[in-house]
């Protein structure tokens, strides 16, 4: 098991927040694996459960949060099962995560040389001379001028996208197998965002880690992973390379979803927005999550969850509509 | 079309299309969609709050101990016979056994009055004070002082900070400059001691010159008290009320309103002073256990109501004399205080947490 | 940062100036002035009074002789004792202070432990607990509380000695005025140690493999404690004024009681004294506080 291909699989997960209007389901059984070097986007909007997935993973969700069932195997083995110890050690050494928002995810009272020493030597050998040189480097591997000035500023002194570039550098402390990256570049300037994506990628070539980019921003997904995942209501609709995604979309809330950015192929036509709201997580329909706001939902989406169905070569949808096609096409036949 | 044989091929292989008929894949109507979106019940800002703050015991429980409270006070004088000011005399003649009686307990002379009648005197419940006089009452007298002045206080509190913390947030620039100095400096005074000095000097002052008018009987020291809070207390409330408005001011609809012409005045209290309700609501409830305190520290320096009217803290303070001997009068006030403030801070952050405004 | 400090000084300079306005207009007002010669028993201390003061000069010269006096360390004579004010107040607000001391550094060392222990059981029976008995001690008017520790553990249960100067055993004293302050600062450590814990900044720091104790005790304690900071001022403030209930209960002979004494008796130029000294001490109190807020937070803008 120990050799498994993958450095990371995650088997039907199951996340649920406790709080006092009931059980909030998050994550409704998620699969997907990982192989090392790759970059996996996970796309949805907000509460889809994209985020809760990436905290399960890493096993920082809130007080309220548990995971109810399922497995995560880093390297074939189950992290879910770990004590808190062992979990404080895979965290930050082999799997880092990089938040949204570089203001407030750095601690203020503490300078950055502070927070990313603390990183390094939590997970190494490293004294304190020797982690202050190894976050000097590791500021100028990501970009930051004149590292041994800004180590000893403080988070504020820092602007926006440094901060991020500091959390990164903070991630990459121990060169994890794993980068978990949740929405990275949402809070920051466009042209700042371009910097990041290619900061990452650049990193990633040369570290050769595995990253999970979580984003709603289909443009960024676009550009670097080698799979897409699309989720909605904690469940995954849709998944296959960005090609099969964007241009041969089997799930209606993917094609609503595309229908509503604005690309080359729907330049003169009206962008249309999905209609209603996001599903209410403390009561899940019964059948599909999405048959509440979908134009082609049928009787069945409202009774029954639909299966995950091959539709390509690396390509899978779970909708109730790629059934239907192949009722027809059996009748046709 | 490639990709369409394919997935055509994929989808043959997969789906065992026996399972189905035609009818599944029938569209769904509209009704029938949206009865699979079930939303939380949609309500309105104060119904949720509301309900979560029913779901608070702690609060609930405040609530129904102010109720009992104040229903008490309202009711209790009533049907006792006595008043707080009055030595208790039997047929009209002093009883000298009338003094420092046990609670549910006549006096010998009672005792003899009733027997010799047949009528039933009402009991004296908490017993009589060192005086002849009736505790019960005097409680009951003494809370309804005490709530009094607390929600006075807190009354005047409120409307002074509101209406200074609103024009200054509001107009902004040099005017809340200006107002905010004035602020900074009323708050860096000690309020505690420019009260107790006020209270000393008004008690020079006023002596005998409120004779005859409603404030005689409340007395000069209540008076000192509620200027010094009209003076001083307020600070607190006007900063908090400008911060609000600082940050509701910002709000699109604000601006909104003001694109299209809305006054001032409109804006100020139809648009950014509802929006500060809860903020206002939960800082008044805990602004009354504060005057509260105030006023019973007052009475102990002997600064407190005039005699013989009597408050919780003064009735407590005298009791302070002989609480070897009579503890339970020492009691009786300062669990009443107690009940009160805790209830009202109880029910303030009970609000706070059922509204979830951010306090500071 | 120069620029607050000398803003916040001068407003500071600014308050004290209104009190003694305040204070030697006030006691002024009192019909007879505050030297009112039939309350001063001994003629000599009259003609001392007289002269001191200058009556016979107009208000406002007046006001300008007495802050001439107060600056120079001359805080006028007692008409009930008919010594200086000064040495007397200094002498016994050394009794005070000590008190004062210990009553601060308890409220605030279970203050915080008992807010961060709080803040990590939430909703759990230690928070539900501390919360009870700190509303609790909120609740009751420090007069009350004192009254009633002296009753049970002196008098009935007779667990400490009656405070006496010979025999001085400042352990009730020191908890019923430590209670109120004690319960504020649980609170107010408990709130903001939830506040912290739900940071971002708090995730990121479990991200990187930190382990709880120390997410809680350097991480979040370290931020959440910059807001305590800023009662430190007000609860000066509380246990200069509640240590006069404490100290006439208690029968300690400090400034406190010296204080309340000075108002039964109209003793207007202690009582004067003590004010301006007690502001004095609260306002410089809430100076340092603001300043060390500013220099302990470094999220503050540098002006």
């Amino acid at each position: 098991m120990a050799d498994s291909k993958y450095v990371l699989e995650v088997n039907d997960l199951h996340t649920s927040f406790f709080t006092d209007s009931g059980e909030v389901k998050a994550v409704n059984g998620i699969n997907f694996k990982l192989e090392p070097g790759k970059t996996l986007g996970i796309v949805g909007e907000s509460g889809s459960g994209k985020s809760v997935t990436a905290y399960s993973i890493m096993q920082i969700l809130a007080q309220t949060g548990r995971i109810t069932s399922g497995e995560v195997l880093y390297k074939g083995e189950d992290i879910t099962k770990y004590s808190e110890k062992e979990m404080q050690k895979f965290r930050g050494s082999k799997c880092s995560i990089i938040f949204q928002d570089p203001m407030t995810s750095l601690n203020p009272v503490f300078t950055v040389g502070y927070q990313l020493e603390e990183a390094i030597m939590l997970h190494t050998n490293k004294n304190r001379a020797q982690a202050r040189e190894r976050a000097i480097e590791l500021l100028k591997l990501v970009g930051v001028n004149d590292p041994e000035k800004r180590i000893h500023q403080y988070p504020h002194e820092h602007s926006g996208g440094m901060r991020q570039r500091d959390m990164i550098a903070m991630a990459l402390a121990c060169e994890p197998d794993i980068l978990i990256a949740d929405e990275p570049t949402t809070a920051l300037d466009v042209t700042i965002q371009a910097q990041i994506l290619e900061l990452m990628q650049k990193l990633q070539k040369e570290l050769g880690m595995a990253i999970i980019m979580v984003t709603h921003d289909l443009g960024v997904i676009a550009s670097m992973c080698d799979e897409i995942m699309v989720m909605y209501g904690g469940r995954v609709c849709e998944r296959g390379t960005a090609d099969d995604i964007f241009y041969a979309p089997a799930h209606e809330y993917t094609k609503g979803l595309l229908r509503s950015i604005p690309r080359k192929e729907n330049m003169n036509k009206k962008l249309v927005p999905i209609g209603g709201t996001p599903i209410n997580l403390l009561n899940m329909p019964a059948g599909c999550a999405f048959c509440p706001r979908c134009d082609e939902a049928m009787k069945i989406c409202l009774t029954e969850v639909p299966e995950e169905i091959r539709v390509g070569d690396t390509h899978l949808a779970s909708c109730w509509m790629n059934v239907k096609e192949a009722f027809e096409n059996s009748k046709e036949a | 079309m490639d990709n369409k044989e394919m997935k055509r091929s994929f989808l043959s292989a997969q789906v065992d299309v026996s399972k189905f008929n035609a009818s599944n894949f029938e569209k769904a109507t509209d009704d029938e969609k949206r009865q699979q979106d079930v939303m939380g019940e949609s309500t309105t800002f104060f119904k949720d709050g509301m309900r979560r703050l029913r779901k608070n015991p702690l609060a609930m429980g405040s609530i129904v101990v102010l109720v009992a409270i104040i229903l008490a006070i309202l009711i209790a004088p009533h049907f006792v016979p006595y008043s707080y000011d009055e030595v208790i005399t039997v047929n009209g003649q002093r009883d000298k056994t009338m003094t420092n009686l046990d609670f549910m307990c006549y006096s010998d002379k009672e005792l003899a009055y009733m027997e010799e009648t047949g009528e039933d005197l009402f009991p004296h419940i908490f017993g009589t004070d060192g005086l002849g006089r009736d505790y019960f009452i005097r409680v009951i007298y003494g809370t309804r002082v005490s709530l009094a002045v607390g929600v006075v206080a807190a009354l005047m509190v409120v409307l002074i900070g509101i209406i200074y913390g609103s024009v200054a947030g509001y107009f902004g620039g040099k005017i809340d400059l200006v107002m905010m100095r004035i602020v900074d400096i009323i708050y860096s005074l000690p309020d505690m001691l420019i009260i107790i000095l006020l209270s000393v000097v008004l008690k020079e002052v006023l002596a005998g010159k409120l004779a005859g008018t409603v404030f005689s009987r409340l007395g000069t020291n209540m008076i000192s008290m509620f200027i010094v809070f009209g003076l001083l207390y307020w600070v607190s409330m006007a900063r908090l009320i400008r911060g609000q408005i600082l940050t509701i001011k910002n709000n699109e609809y604000v601006l909104a309103a003001k694109c299209i012409g809305t006054p001032n005045r409109k804006i100020l209290t139809k648009h950014i002073l509802p929006n500060c309700l809860s903020v206002i609501i939960i800082t008044t409830a805990l602004q009354i256990p504060s005057a509260i305190f105030t006023e019973s520290y007052l009475s102990f320096l002997g600064l407190g109501v005039s005699i013989p009217l009597s408050s919780l803290g003064s009735l407590a303070n005298d009791a302070r004399a002989g609480m070897q001997s009579y503890p339970a009068r020492l009691v009786i006030p300062a669990v009443i205080i107690c009940l009160i403030v805790l209830a009202l801070n109880l029910l303030g952050d009970g609000l706070r947490d059922a509204f979830d405004t951010k306090l500071d | 940062m120069a620029k607050y400090i000398s803003k916040r000084i001068l407003l500071a300079i600014v308050s004290l100036w209104i009190i003694t306005l305040i204070t030697f207009f006030a006691m002024n007002a009192i019909p007879g002035g505050p030297f009112n010669k039939e309350k001063a028993t001994d003629p000599a201390v009259i003609q001392q009074l007289e002269a001191r003061y200058n009556l016979d000069k107009p208000l406002g010269e007046q006001y300008r002789l007495y802050m001439k006096n107060l600056l120079h360390g001359d805080w006028g004579i007692s008409t009930k004792s008919g010594r200086p004010i000064w040495n007397d107040m200094i002498e016994k607000f050394s009794v005070s202070a000590g008190l004062g001391l210990r009553a601060a550094v308890i409220a605030i060392i279970f203050g915080i432990i008992l807010g961060a222990i709080a803040a990590l059981n939430r909703n759990k029976l230690p928070d539900r607990l501390i919360i009870f008995f700190t509303t609790l001690g909120t609740a009751m008017p420090s007069f009350v509380l004192a009254t009633l520790l002296l009753l049970v553990f002196c008098l009935k249960l007779g667990l400490f000695p009656v405070f006496s100067s010979e025999n001085p055993n400042y352990t009730l004293p020191v908890i019923a005025l430590a209670v109120y302050p004690m319960a504020y600062i649980t609170r107010l450590t408990k709130t903001s140690m939830l506040d912290a814990l739900n940071q971002d900044y708090i995730r990121t720091a479990r991200a990187k493999g930190v382990s709880r104790t120390k997410v809680i005790f350097v991480h979040a304690l370290r931020n959440a404690l910059i807001p305590v900071i800023t009662y430190v001022g007000p609860m000066v403030a509380y246990i200069l004024t509640g240590s006069m209930v404490v100290e006439n209960i208690f029968t300690i002979g400090g400034l406190g009681s010296t204080f309340v004494t000075s108002i039964s008796t109209r003793d207007y130029p202690t009582i004067m004294a003590v004010t301006i000294f007690l502001a004095m001490l609260m306002v410089v109190a809430n100076l340092l506080t603001d300043i060390v807020y500013k220099l302990v937070d470094p999220r503050i803008k540098l002006d």
